[in-house]
């Protein structure tokens, strides 16, 4: 239940200040995810049955999470019939550390690896330099992040907040061999990160992947990737390592046509994606002759027996949920702490790693509640339902504690709201306090905590009348018809 | 769903509770002051249960569930027996429909479940209760301002009102509908999201108001004062020369009684 390399950090409402001053960053932002979000409308409207996709990928989700110890141990025994191994790790330091032996067991200290976001999660990179191993990022985005020493800001594309010229930089400061005449045309960046790579690939020992599905029933796993570098990953080394997260699961290959439809859609916004790798076990003269399968829990089973926040993990990290968000499309990733930034972030971070940091207390607050995530995912979570769900666990959680301001104030104004009669009495003080405000029926200037309202906007002011008085007044007991407006 | 006369005489006389909001209640009266003139001039009879205080939406969404509970018993209580509940808030009616049956379940009240579910369904905000129950789309309305309209997230998202309020719009005569660039993108009021977050709420909202002026509209509508009273809150204080007017308020504004919009003025004087 720990995230190492994510210790900390502000929480959300102070990063996200500091990102907005970043006008290249919003606009960068605004482009790109504004772009993804119509091409997604559009593939998504193409198919009839998006619903009943959506449908029956939350129902196989819901009933694999339901029975999950049952296909944990059928996949375990179908990986390892199919010559595989399979180790099982409880947090991200058990993970990291099977994952150091078996690459000193393979007699080598570099790796070579595939897009991973559960590999970000145990920041198993730095784990793993701890130990003398140098892992390499090959998908171009991760490669751009680890070269320029950054951090990911986007499930789907980790250095959408980098553009090109940044990119160009971070190549010619970070890679020997980058050529010297490198512009920042997209294809000769990428080209040289082709070749780069191409060196590494051919001459690595060991591939490290995450992966986007497992299958129980045969013990298959399914990368699903744009670029190409994970098929040569998973495919050219003598040894492949995949970290898993148990919530990855899915009982048969039947369903896996479900997500298949529904993933490239959403992620990319394409029919299909280019790459889709599928490996069971360790086969003779075909691939790698060595496979490690391992299965992460790292929080996954506490937030399995949480009723409303277990949704969560019927994630398929496509990130819909990122490009369609107000907030996130301002602020960016990196305010939400976390590999898993944006809507699903808020969700699913606070409750792998728990609630006890003020940043993971702050996340489920980072929402305006607009639902705009709920309509899109194609696994149905309820992403606004479980964000005041959690709050709620984060308010109950400091109930102990003897003084909070804010209690205070929501303990009283609720105590106010309970009762007509005091919502009246005070609805009078406030018609009441009017003239202290001016005659512009605005207030310009309100006292802390509500100053964050007034630093931008103007708060109403009470009027003379509230509703109820009026209504008592004209249509009451004792008004007449003369009365009525 | 009724079939729709679009005819003010579309439906016998019906008896309507209006759930006002303690928003509306406390700070923007006119607005449940044109739903009572409004539904009134269509021939229903109005009740105002005094019983009433407030849905627990602020409550509830901001994590203080154990708080909101009370509030759930008592617009149970304030509201059983209604045929038909109208609000002028898609949000608070949201907050009814969905979540007061989980409050009650998660309190193992069983008689609060009961009660929820035989109420929730008869809570409508105004534009669906105008079209859909009520089966109407021209109130006979006159408002003579180039208006946008911005379709809240709750009413868009949770309630499904669709384009139901700009069908009421759309009948309103002299007024001229324009369009509202990237209208469904929420204005980032977000209750206490607002105050929490202020800077992304004002960096959201910069963005809505920059739209609501490319829109070059007088006069900006929505069905939730508190979204309003946010993108309306910004607008003053740019001293942009653009009203926010409830939905309500524009519906129940004739050639008669012509309403003023926001701003213009600054309280409706019965």
């Amino acid at each position: 239940m720990s995230m190492p390399t994510y210790l900390g950090l502000p929480p959300f409402p102070e990063a996200a200040a500091a990102a907005l001053e970043d006008s290249q960053l919003r606009h960068n932002l605004a482009h790109a995810t504004g772009v993804i979000r119509a091409k997604r409308a559009g593939v998504v409207a193409e198919l009839s049955d998006w619903e009943q996709l959506r449908a029956a990928a939350k129902a196989i989700k819901d009933h694999t999470l339901a029975h999950l110890d049952h296909y944990l141990l059928r996949l375990e025994e179908t990986v390892t019939r199919a010559g595989g191994h399979v180790h099982w790790a409880e947090d991200a330091a058990e993970a990291n550390a099977i994952v150091a032996s078996l690459v000193h067991a393979a007699g080598t200290d570099r790796v070579v690896k595939v897009k991973s976001i559960a590999t970000d999660e145990t920041g198993l990179n730095e784990a793993l330099a701890a130990d003398g191993i140098t892992a390499l990022e090959t998908d171009l985005a991760e490669l751009i992040i680890q070269l320029g020493h950054d951090r990911s800001s986007h499930i789907l594309v980790p250095a959408i907040h980098r553009n090109r010229s940044e990119i160009r930089e971070i190549f010619l400061r970070e890679m020997p061999d980058a050529p010297r005449g490198l512009t920042d045309d997209p294809r000769e960046l990428a080209a040289a990160a082709r070749e780069h790579l191409r060196r590494a690939f051919l001459s690595a020992k060991v591939g490290v992947s995450g992966a986007n599905f497992a299958i129980a029933d045969t013990g298959s796993l399914v990368v699903v990737e744009s670029e190409g570098n994970g098929r040569m990953c998973v495919t050219l080394p003598e040894t492949l390592i995949s970290v898993v997260g148990v919530e990855k699961i899915l009982p048969s290959w039947r369903d896996l046509e479900v997500f298949l439809a529904l993933l490239p859609r959403s992620s990319t916004a394409e029919r299909m994606n280019p790459y889709t790798s599928i490996w069971s076990g360790a086969a003779p003269g075909d691939g790698p002759r060595d496979f490690h399968l391992v299965l992460l829990d790292n929080g996954r089973t506490a937030t399995l027996a949480d009723r409303i926040g277990r949704q969560a993990l019927r994630c398929i990290r496509c990130s819909a949920c990122l490009n369609v968000c107000p907030v996130y499309e301002r602020v960016g990733g990196h305010a939400y702490g976390s590999p898993y930034p944006g809507p699903i972030g808020a969700i699913l971070s606070p409750q792998l790693r728990g609630m006890s940091s003020p940043l993971d207390q702050s996340l489920p607050y980072a929402s305006s509640l607009c639902g705009a995530c709920y309509d899109v995912c194609p696994v149905a979570i309820n992403i606004p339902e479980a964000l005041v769900y959690l709050r709620s666990k984060s308010v109950d959680a400091k109930r102990k504690k003897k003084f909070s301001p804010e209690r205070t104030l929501f303990g009283v104004t609720a105590w106010g709201l309970r009762s007509p009669r005091r919502l009246k009495a005070a609805q009078r003080a406030a018609s009441a306090s009017r003239k202290l405000v001016g005659r512009s029926g605005t207030i310009r200037r309100l006292p802390p905590p509500l100053s964050g309202w007034t630093d931008t906007r103007d708060a109403p002011a009470p009027p003379p009348e509230s509703f109820r008085a009026w209504w008592a007044r004209t249509r009451g007991p004792g008004s007449t018809p003369e009365d009525r407006p | 769903m009724l079939i729709d006369c679009g005819d003010v005489r579309g439906m016998g006389p019906m008896r309507i509770a209006l759930f006002v909001t303690c928003l509306t209640d406390t700070l923007f009266p006119g607005t449940g002051q044109a739903v009572v003139r409004l539904l009134e001039r269509l021939g229903h009879q109005v009740e105002f249960p005094e019983g009433q205080t407030c849905c627990g939406q602020m409550h509830f969404n901001t994590g203080y569930r154990r708080e909101s509970l009370p509030m759930a018993r008592g617009f149970a209580a304030a509201f059983a027996g209604y045929d038909a509940i109208v609000s002028p808030s898609a949000s608070c009616t949201a907050m009814v429909r969905e979540y007061h049956g989980q409050l009650a379940d998660e309190a193992g009240d069983a008689r609060l479940a009961r009660a929820v579910a035989g109420i929730a369904p008869r809570v409508h905000d105004l534009s669906t209760l105008l079209t859909e129950v009520l089966g109407v789309t021209d109130v006979g309305a006159y408002f003579p301002h180039r208006v946008t309209y911005h379709p809240t997230c709750h009413s868009l998202r949770m309630l499904r009102v669709g384009d139901a309020p700009l069908r009421l719009l759309r009948e309103v005569r002299g007024l001229e509908l324009a369009g509202l660039p990237d209208a469904e993108s929420c204005c980032g009021f977000g209750g206490t999201f607002s105050i929490k977050n202020p800077d992304v709420s004002a960096a959201m909202c910069a963005d809505k108001v920059a739209a609501v002026h490319q829109s070059r509209a007088e006069v900006l509508c929505a069905a939730d004062n508190s979204c309003l009273m946010h993108i309306g809150g910004a607008l003053t204080r740019q001293r942009a020369g653009v009203s926010v007017m409830h939905l309500a308020e524009i519906l129940a504004s004739t050639e008669d009684q012509p309403a003023v919009p926001r701003g213009h003025e600054t309280a409706v004087t019965p």
